[in-house]
C-alpha cells in the first residue's frame, strides 16, 4: 500500500484513496502520528473525498486519530465528506467529534489558519 | 436482471471487494448514489461482523422484482458463535467486541427489510432488502 502523506509548511495534507482495509487503516493511523511528530506538524487534513464508504470501523479509526493527533499538539480537519457519505454517516449515527470538518481543502487551510492564530499563552 | 452474488468474506479485503460489489449490483439496479453507497456501507458492516465474531461467512446479492419494484436482497451467513440475545445486540450502543455497537441497530436502520436469525453455537443469518424508490 503506497499513501502518499504530503507536506505543506507545518501542515500534513493526507489523500486517502477509494477504499482502505482496517488493516491499512491502523497503518495510516501510525505513520500520520509518526509524521506530526519528525515534521513537527500543528495541523493534519484528511482528505476523504475519494472514499466509497465511511462506516463505524473507518469513522472509529478517524476520530481515534484526530484524538491522538490533538494529544500530540496538532489539529485534524477531515475534508471532502461527499453529499452520499455524509446521509450514509447520518443515518447510521457516526460522529466524528475529535475532527473539525471542511469542505475541501481550502476551507481545511483557512481553519488552521485561524486556529494557529490563537495565541498560545493567554495574557 | 443480473445474476445473483456470492460472496465468501474472510479477511479485512474481503469486506472491501464485498461493500465494493454490492455498490456495483445497486447502482446497476436503477439505485440512487446516496442509496448504493447506504447498501455498501450496511454491507461492510455487516460483512466486518462476520469477520470479527465468526472468523468470516458468505454473503449473497440477490436482485428481486416484486409488483413492479427493483430491489436487492442480502444474505449474510456465517456459523460463528451465534449471537444470544438478538433484542440486545440491535441495542444501539450494545457491543461484546472492539466497536461502539453502531453496527447492527444503525444498519437495521439504513436497511427497508431487516431480519436476524441466530443459533448459540451454529451461526447467525441476517437478511435484509432495499427498494429501489
Amino acid at each position: 500500500m503506497h499513501l502518499p502523506i504530503l507536506r505543506l509548511g507545518r501542515t500534513l495534507i493526507v489523500p486517502l484513496p477509494e477504499a482502505l482495509t482496517d488493516s491499512e487503516w491502523q497503518l495510516l493511523r501510525d505513520r500520520i502520528l509518526a509524521r506530526v511528530g519528525t515534521d513537527r506538524a500543528r495541523g493534519v487534513v484528511i482528505d476523504v473525498s475519494a472514499m466509497d464508504v465511511m462506516d463505524s470501523y473507518a469513522t472509529r479509526v478517524l476520530d481515534g486519530l484526530a484524538r491522538m493527533v490533538e494529544l500530540r499538539g496538532a489539529t485534524t480537519v477531515v475534508v471532502g465528506v461527499t453529499p452520499q457519505v455524509a446521509f450514509a454517516m447520518s443515518q447510521l449515527g457516526l460522529k466524528l467529534g475529535n475532527a473539525s470538518t471542511a469542505l475541501d481543502l481550502d476551507e481545511a487551510l483557512a481553519v488552521l489558519a485561524r486556529l494557529q492564530r490563537r495565541p498560545a499563552h493567554a495574557g | 436482471m443480473p445474476d445473483e452474488q456470492h460472496l465468501f468474506v474472510r479477511t479485512d479485503a474481503d469486506i472491501v471487494s464485498a461493500r465494493q460489489a454490492g455498490r456495483a449490483l445497486a447502482t446497476q439496479l436503477g439505485f440512487s448514489d446516496s442509496d448504493a453507497v447506504l447498501i455498501a456501507t450496511a454491507i461492510s458492516e455487516i460483512a466486518r461482523n462476520m469477520v470479527e465474531y465468526a472468523k468470516g461467512g458468505e454473503i449473497v446479492l440477490t436482485p428481486e422484482r416484486v409488483n413492479g419494484r427493483q430491489g436487492l436482497s442480502i444474505l449474510a451467513r456465517d456459523e460463528g458463535p451465534g449471537i444470544a440475545d438478538v433484542e440486545l445486540a440491535l441495542k444501539d450502543g450494545y457491543t461484546t467486541g472492539s466497536g461502539l455497537g453502531l453496527g447492527l441497530p444503525g444498519t437495521r436502520r439504513i436497511m427497508d427489510e431487516f431480519q436476524v436469525d441466530s443459533v448459540v453455537g451454529r451461526g447467525t443469518t441476517v437478511l435484509m432488502k432495499k427498494w429501489v424508490s
